[in-house]
Parts: C-alpha cells; sequence; structure tokens
C-alpha cells in the first residue's frame, strides 16, 4: 500500500494523488488531509532562522496502527506526502527519503515545462510512470 | 439496416473501395477475401471485426452488399476513431474521419511506382489501387475542402509529382519519395496557390486535433485520387513505399503530408513525420524548415529558447495544453526549460506528428534525441547524460515508443547506448541510495574496528550511515590515533594524545554502535555535518542511546560501550595506561602529569561511558582536572604532556559522560550536564582532543580550547616551537569544537525527534490506555 501526494500552498489543496491499491483511496486522502497539520506544525516548529538547516524530508510524520505517514516540504512550501503500509517494514528510512528526492525531482521538472501552470493538477505522463515505477517498486 | 447517410467524400471513398472489392465486378456483392483483407488492413482487433461484420449485416446476408459494404466501411471510421460501434453511430457521427486502411506491401508498392510514374501515369494507376480516402479534408471542413478539392483536380498532376512541397514550406518529410517530389516543388507551388493548399491544409489542421488518435483515414499508399490532394497522396506513397512496417507511421506520414499543408496556413508548418525508416526521424527539409523557424524566435542558433517563447509558438499549433505538455517533456532533454536547436527541432517535429495523428510516444524516439538528430542519416551521438536521464525517467514504464528502436536502422548504436543509458541512470540512482544504506557504515565500522592491535585501542571508526567527508576524516582520525603524530592533521587527529587514542577506542565503541541505533536520521543528519568529530560524537550517542527504536543496521563489532559508561572507562584506563608509552612524543607527556587511568572513575564523567576513548584521557584528566595545560592537545603532547593530557582526559571524560549519557538516554539525558564538563573540559581541552571521538572530540574541542589557553603560558616558558605548535594546536581545536558543538546540535535535534517517535511508538503499543 503505498500513496503518494502532493499538495501545494497556500491552501493546500492536492496537485497530485496517486495510490496504488485503488480501493480505499478516500481514506487515504482523509490520512493525507490530516497529516497535512502535522506537516505544517514541523515547519513552522521549525523557526524562521532554521529553514536552512531544516531538512526538506521531514521523516515519519506519525504513525497509526495501519500505517506511517511520512512527510517532505520544499523550499517553497510544497509539501509531498507518503502513506505506507505499517506491514511493510521492508521500507526503509533511506528508501522513503529517495522516493521523496525522485518525487521532486520530477516534481521540478515538471515546473520547468512551459506548458504547466503551477497550481494545475499534474498531468503528466512521465510524472505518472515515474511514480507508477517507484510504487511497483515498494508493493 | 437503417438508412446511411454519407458525406461527399464518403461517398466517393466508398465507392472506390467497393470497386476495389468488388473483384468479380458484380458492381453489387464485394467479395468477402478482398472485404476481410480490407478490415484486416483496418487494424481493428478480430473482435471489432466481427462486431462491425455483424452490424453491417453481412452476417445476415453472408456477402456483402453495397450497403452492407459501406456500413462497414463507416464502422470502421467509427471504431478507428475509438468511439463505440453502435449502429446509430452511423448517421449520428458527425465529421466522422474516413475509415483508414493500411495497405499491404505490395500494394503500397505498386502504388509507390504508380505516384513515383509521373503524373500522367498516377490517375491510371490509381484506378488499380485501393483508391485513397477522398479528401479527409473535406470530411472536416466541407466547403473548403471542396475548394480544395476542385484546385486539386486542377492541379492534379502537378500535385502528383510535387506533392507536399504545396504548402510553401513544409517540405516533404520522407526521405526518398518525399526528396523526390521536391525535386518538383515549384511546379506544384505554383500550381497551387497558397490559398489553395491553405484552405486545405486548414482543415487538416483542424481535423488532426479534432480526431487525434483516429483519423485521417489515410490509405497509406493510395494514389492520389485525381481530387484527391496529391501532396496528401503523396504522403500516402511514399510512406508505403518506404517503410511499411510501421503503418501507423506511415499513416502519420501520410497525414502529416496533409497536415504540412496546413500547417503552413495556421503558421507553423508541419513537416511530414519521417522517413520511412523511422518515422520520426526528421528530413533535410524539415531540419531546414524547423531551423528556420527556430532562428525567427532566437537568431542564435546556439542559443535557447526560453520556455515561454516556445510556449507561445506551440500553442500556435492548437493542440491542446495538455499534449503540448507532454510534447515539452519529452523534448527538453535537459529539463532546463529552455529549447536548444535540437530540442526544438524534436519539439516541432513531434507537434507535426500530433497534427497529423501521429500519437504521441511514450519517450523521446531516439531519431529526436539532441545531437542525435542528423540530416538524413543520423549518426547516432547519444547525449549520454541526457539520454541516460531521459530514459531512465521517461521510460521508466516501458512506454511503447511509436518509432521502435529496432526500426531505425539507422539507429543500432543508439538501441545499445539506451539500455546502457538506461542502466547507468538507474545504477547512478541506486548508487546514491545505496551510499546512504547503513551497510556501507556497518562495513566501515568492522574495517576499521581492528585497528591498532597494539595499543588495545578501538579505532573510532567514524561510522557514518552516508558516505562523506566525516567518514573520511574519522578513518583518517582513526589511522591518525594510532599514529598520532599528526599535529597537522586538521581535526581528525589530535593526533598524538594518548588520550586521543583513547577517545578514539571509546569512541569506536560509540560509533558502531551510534550508527547501528541512530538509524539514518542521525546518519544523515551527519552527513551534512562534515565533522568527523561530531559524526562520531553522535555516532556515540545515538549508539549508546537509541538503539530501542533504530533499525539499525547490525552493530558492529566492538560495542561495548553501551554497557561500558564504566567499564569502558577501565579500558580506557588500560589503554590509556598502555597508549602513553606507546603514543608519540606529545602523549609522552601525560602520563606524568595525567593519573594513571585508572582514574577514569575519578572523573565523574567516566561512567558516563565516553565512549570515546576520551575516558582514558579523562582518566587522565581526572587526575589533574585544571592542570592539564591547555595547549592544544594534538599539535604538542610532548610539551604539555602530563597536564595537557590530564587535563584533556578529564575534560573529555565528562564531556563524553555527559554525552553519552545523553546519547542514551535519548532524550532523557538533561544536555545541561555535557556543557558544564566541558567548561570545565576546556581547560584541559587540549589534552582531551586527542580524542577524536566524535562526541568526545566536540567536548574535548572545547575542553582543549580551554586547556591550551593556560597552557599556552607554560609552552611560552618551555619552548618557542611549542608556542607555535599549541597555537596551531589551538586553531585546531577552535575549528574542532565549532564542528564538535554543531554536531552536537544537530544530534540533539534527531535525539529530540527521536524521543518523540519513541514515546508515539510507545504510546501506540500501550494496549489500553489510548485506543
Amino acid at each position: 500500500v503505498l500513496v503518494s501526494v502532493i499538495c501545494s500552498p497556500p491552501q493546500n489543496y492536492p496537485l497530485y494523488i496517486r495510490s496504488v491499491p485503488t480501493e480505499n483511496e478516500l481514506k487515504f486522502h482523509y490520512t493525507v488531509h490530516t497529516s497535512l497539520d502535522v506537516v505544517d506544525e514541523k515547519i513552522s516548529a521549525m523557526g524562521k532562522a532554521l529553514v536552512d538547516q531544516r531538512e526538506l524530508y521531514l521523516g515519519l510524520l506519525y504513525p497509526t496502527e495501519d500505517y506511517k505517514v511520512y512527510g517532505y516540504v520544499t523550499n517553497s512550501k510544497v509539501k509531498f506526502v507518503m502513506v505506507v503500509d505499517s506491514s511493510n517494514t521492508a521500507l526503509r528510512d533511506n528508501e522513503i527519503r529517495s522516493m521523496f528526492r525522485k518525487l521532486h525531482n520530477s516534481y521540478t521538472d515538471i515546473m520547468c515545462n512551459p506548458f504547466y501552470n503551477p497550481g494545475d493538477r499534474i498531468q503528466s505522463r512521465a510524472f505518472d510512470n515515474m511514480v507508477n515505477s517507484m510504487m511497483m517498486q515498494v508493493c | 439496416m437503417e438508412g446511411l447517410t454519407l458525406s461527399e467524400a464518403e461517398q466517393r471513398y466508398y465507392c472506390d473501395l467497393f470497386s476495389y472489392c468488388d473483384t468479380e465486378s458484380t458492381k453489387k456483392v464485394a467479395s468477402n477475401g478482398r472485404v476481410l483483407e480490407l478490415f484486416r488492413a483496418a487494424q481493428l482487433p478480430n473482435d471489432v471485426v466481427m462486431q462491425i461484420m455483424e452490424l453491417c449485416g453481412a452476417t445476415r446476408l453472408g456477402y456483402f452488399g453495397r450497403s452492407q459494404f459501406y456500413i462497414a466501411l463507416k464502422l470502421v471510421a467509427v471504431a478507428q476513431s475509438g468511439l463505440p460501434l453502435r449502429v446509430e453511430s452511423l448517421n449520428t457521427v458527425k465529421d466522422l474521419p474516413l475509415p483508414r486502411f493500411v495497405v499491404s506491401k505490395n500494394e503500397q508498392e505498386s502504388r509507390h511506382t504508380a505516384l513515383y510514374s509521373s503524373d500522367a501515369d498516377n490517375p491510371a494507376s490509381y484506378s488499380g489501387v485501393i483508391p485513397p480516402p477522398p479528401g479527409r479534408i473535406q470530411v472536416k471542413k466541407g466547403s473548403v475542402s471542396h475548394d480544395t478539392v476542385q484546385q486539386r483536380t486542377s492541379t492534379d498532376q502537378q500535385e502528383s509529382t510535387s506533392p507536399v512541397v504545396s504548402p510553401q514550406q513544409s517540405p516533404p518529410t520522407s526521405p526518398h519519395t518525399w526528396r523526390k517530389h521536391n525535386r518538383h516543388p515549384s511546379g506544384g507551388n505554383n500550381e497551387r496557390p497558397l490559398a489553395g493548399p491553405g484552405p486545405f491544409w486548414a482543415p487538416f489542421s483542424e481535423a488532426q486535433p479534432g480526431s487525434s488518435t483516429s483519423s485521417d483515414p489515410i490509405w497509406s499508399g493510395h494514389s492520389p485520387p485525381p481530387h484527391q490532394e496529391n501532396w496528401v497522396s503523396f504522403a500516402d506513397t511514399p510512406p508505403t513505399s518506404a517503410l511499411l512496417a510501421m503503418h501507423p507511421a506511415s499513416v502519420q506520414d501520410q497525414t502529416t503530408v496533409r497536415t504540412v499543408a496546413s500547417a503552413t496556413t495556421t503558421n507553423e508548418i508541419r513537416r511530414q513525420s519521417s522517413s520511412y525508416d523511422d518515422p520520426w526521424k526528421i528530413t533535410d527539409e524539415q531540419r531546414q524548415y524547423y531551423v528556420n523557424q527556430f532562428k525567427t524566435i532566437q537568431p542564435d542558433l546556439n542559443g535557447f529558447i526560453p520556455g515561454s517563447a516556445a510556449k507561445e509558438f506551440f500553442t500556435k499549433s492548437k493542440l491542446p495544453i495538455l499534449e503540448l505538455s507532454h510534447i515539452w517533456e519529452l523534448s527538453d532533454f535537459d529539463k532546463d526549460g529552455a529549447l536548444t536547436l535540437d530540442e526544438f527541432c524534436a519539439a516541432f517535429h513531434l507537434v507535426v506528428a500530433r497534427k497529423n495523428g501521429y500519437d504521441l510516444p511514450e519517450k523521446l524516439p531516439e531519431s529526436l534525441m539532441p545531437k542525435l538528430i542528423d540530416l538524413e542519416d543520423s549518426t547516432v551521438i547519444p547525449v549520454i547524460s541526457e539520454v541516460g536521464e531521459q530514459t531512465g525517467e521517461v521510460g521508466y514504464s516501458s512506454s511503447p515508443a511509436e518509432a521502435p528502436p529496432s526500426k531505425s536502422p539507422s539507429m543500432p548504436s543508439l538501441n545499445q547506448t539506451w539500455p546502457e543509458l538506461n542502466q547507468s541512470s538507474e545504477q547512478w540512482e541506486t548508487f546514491s541510495e545505496r551510499s546512504s544504506s547503513s551497510q556501507t557504515l556497518t562495513q566501515f565500522d568492522s574495517n576499521i574496528a581492528p585497528a591498532d592491535p597494539d595499543t588495545a585501542i578501538v579505532h573510532p571508526v567514524p561510522i557514518r550511515m552516508t558516505p562523506s567527508k566525516i567518514h573520511m576524516q574519522e578513518m583518517e582520525l582513526k589511522r591518525t590515533g594510532s599514529d598520532h603524530a599528526n599535529p597537522t592533521s586538521p581535526l581528525l587527529v589530535k593526533p598524538p594524545d594518548l588520550p586521543e587514542e583513547n577517545k578514539m577506542s571509546s569512541s569506536v565503541k560509540f560509533t558502531p554502535g551510534n550508527t547501528v541505533t541512530d538509524g539514518y536520521s542521525s546518519s544523515d543528519s551527519y552527513t551534512s555535518d562534515p565533522e568527523q568529530i561530531g559524526s562520531t560524537v553522535t555516532r556515540q550517542r545515538s549508539h549508546s542511546g537509541t538503539s530501542p527504536d533504530n533499525t539499525a543496521p547490525p552493530p558492529p563489532p566492538p560495542r561495548p560501550h553501551p554497557s561500558h559508561s564504566r567499564s569502558s572507562s577501565l579500558d580506557m584506563n588500560r589503554s590509556f595506561s598502555v597508549t602513553p608509552g606507546q603514543q608519540q612524543a606529545g602523549v609522552v607527556a601525560y602520563p606524568p602529569a595525567v593519573p594513571p587511568r585508572p582514574q577514569p572513575s575519578q572523573g565523574a564523567g567516566p561512567h558516563v561511558h565516553r565512549p570515546v576513548d576520551a575516558e582514558g584521557l579523562i582518566a587522565h584528566t581526572s587526575t589533574s582536572p585544571q592542570q592539564i595545560p591547555e595547549q592544544p592537545n594534538f599539535a604538542d603532547f610532548s610539551q604539555f604532556e602530563a597536564f595537557a593530557v590530564s587535563g584533556v582526559n578529564k575534560e573529555e571524560e565528562d564531556e563524553i559522560e555527559t554525552h553519552s549519557e545523553v546519547l542514551q538516554a535519548k532524550g532523557t539525558t538533561p544536555l545541561a550536564p555535557p556543557p558544564k564538563p566541558i567548561r570545565r573540559r576546556l581547560k584541559s581541552e587540549d589534552e582531551l582532543r586527542p580524542e577524536a571521538e566524535e562526541h568526545t572530540q566536540k567536548t574535548g574541542v572545547i575542553a582543549a580550547v580551554l586547556a591550551s589557553q593556560p597552557s599556552i603560558p607554560r609552552s611560552v616558558g618551555k619552548d618557542k616551537k611549542a608556542i607555535q605548535a599549541s597555537i596551531r594546536r589551538n586553531k585546531e581545536t577552535n575549528t574542532v569544537l565549532a564542528r564538535l558543538n554543531s554536531e552536537l546540535q544537530q544530534q540533539l535535534k534527531d535525539v529530540l525527534e527521536e524521543r518523540i517517535s519513541l514515546e508515539v511508538q510507545l504510546e501506540q503499543l500501550r494496549p489500553f490506555s489510548h485506543l
């Protein structure tokens, strides 16, 4: 089970959400939404001066019985959230980090596309392919 | 069967098709064989064909009457445009493109020859082949197409000879045939006033986007019917003649021809896409055209077209933004938001192809790769990095490239390079991932661990989760630790001291633990902190403290420290006592001034198990806490010797203790203690300095710095050289301390986070309390 979401500020509406097992998607939507609060809390807690030191990777946002939520925020406050199964113990922190890195890279590629208006839903095929392949690796 | 209304074009087309199938010349029934062949050429799945046949009533009748045939053809067009097959759709679907049939090779060749055979022959030859769909355009735009058709008829002859040339600029794409036809451009052009082709094209351009995937029923290889746009037919024939295998491609090519015309009118000339060897190949004329267009935007051919300019330009093509966005993704190789000439040509080519009905590939065809695009026979010059990334990124999913690499004979090398590039890009990726794996670290540890048997000091293995400078430094530190005669080695070593060695050993113990326990979070943070000291220290800390929730890699070999807060000190003592003798000159001083190792107990610290060797140092220092000369540890032990050592030791000890406590407590340990002892230590920092342990080093650095202060005067008195050395050492200590400081802060942060997560987990684990 893997769900990844990209939310953009300021209203934090999702630009892109993809989950591998497509059932229960609504529940993941909800989870992601609630985790946005945690993300906000983390980045606000970092403080103004620490922006540089603040890591883009936020780590485990909060674990629940069923799944864990990881967060990542870019310098432009675009948030990436990933929900993975708790049963998926094979996923290490570093792998999550690398996944976020890939997501971030693909996201910047999308941004470079002049035909993409920031704030639009992400409909790039290349991005979809990347996300799919990434999720396939995990699941 | 319900009545079937056909447009004029359709009527003509179907009539021709019927004649074609009417092998027995009955004018009533199309032979089943031909019909089936035709349907096969429509490239529809078998079940669809069956459905069509059923719908049109042929199965009921057992044969294809004219009406059935027409209905079937219309259904084929419906199916090809992706619409569901319904009887109602026959009449309700407006502007349906003509059904597209891919003619078999022989037919195409025959058509091709017919085409080549000059204008005069063309009309005649056409009769022998499957009639090309009447101007599709007409389907889309009635009036315009009529006009064009008329014009076409007039210019039929010429058109056949000078196919594509018409739209002024768009040169035929297909290599041979096209080129040939290009030779007659003037003729064709003259014949065809721009207005003619213009509107002609316009409908195409409209049509294309309209029926994106489907549709242009291009009869591949169909010879241009008299009324047919010659250039269109041109497009058809060349492709067919050239490379039949790519039927969709050839079809596209044909459409491309047509769209080219429209393109010109719409200010974009769509070159026919491709040669037949490779549907995506750009021909000379096409490339020239693209280059010209590039110049209009950006006069410098080596320059870039900024994204916004490119956006405007391509928006004129009237393709949907989504598709333009995809084209951009494909063509912007280096992902820099700007288009180089090659990228621009690729993008333009894709736009042309798309307008012609070609589906966009999932990844950039090789022929369009930047620097690979060549006129004619491109010598594949893959831009390795770009391709690698491209293939890595775009090619993640096995996207069916419309121009399968295998099909392009000119790109054999590219094919080979692609997988390599893909691989390399993936490897490249995996490498980075791997680099951060703990595995590396643990291995690291084991390698380093048995460093110095002599001294029985466990060298502080700078176990870093991620390879980093610190790691290297630590390694070096370790090495220097054994030697420790590197006053110059920055930070790494406060070299010589015994205490250093001791510290190292203790830190070694720590580090293994740290690395293991700390998991990646701390390592990551460490990565950023180049200070080895910090790293080692943090290692220790995390190691000792964490373990619980860290899914750390297997603890490195010497892990004693968790338990050995006390023991470590003992070890330190041991080692320390041993080391002094073995240590170099600098160390020598220690023993005398610093109380024997066993003292570790003395410092309050020792128990804190400064995993760091510092413990040993501490032992020394403890005995003579403040006496230690401040001189910088590493540089010049010889000078400060005893007190330096002792002072350093003590400080380090304390610091180590506190640090280790902090580490272990994982958040429970108040960090307050560390600072305090540190201050104290500072004085004896010099001596402590030798500890290379991250943890201890941090504290040690502080201690050393402090220590160096008082020691300076002494050194002055002693030896001029010693002063200089001490100054140098002080400086080093400063830097080390600074790094230590930052590292510690980082560690603190991590520890706090870990603590929080631990607490959360704990809460979760508690069975009933919080549910």
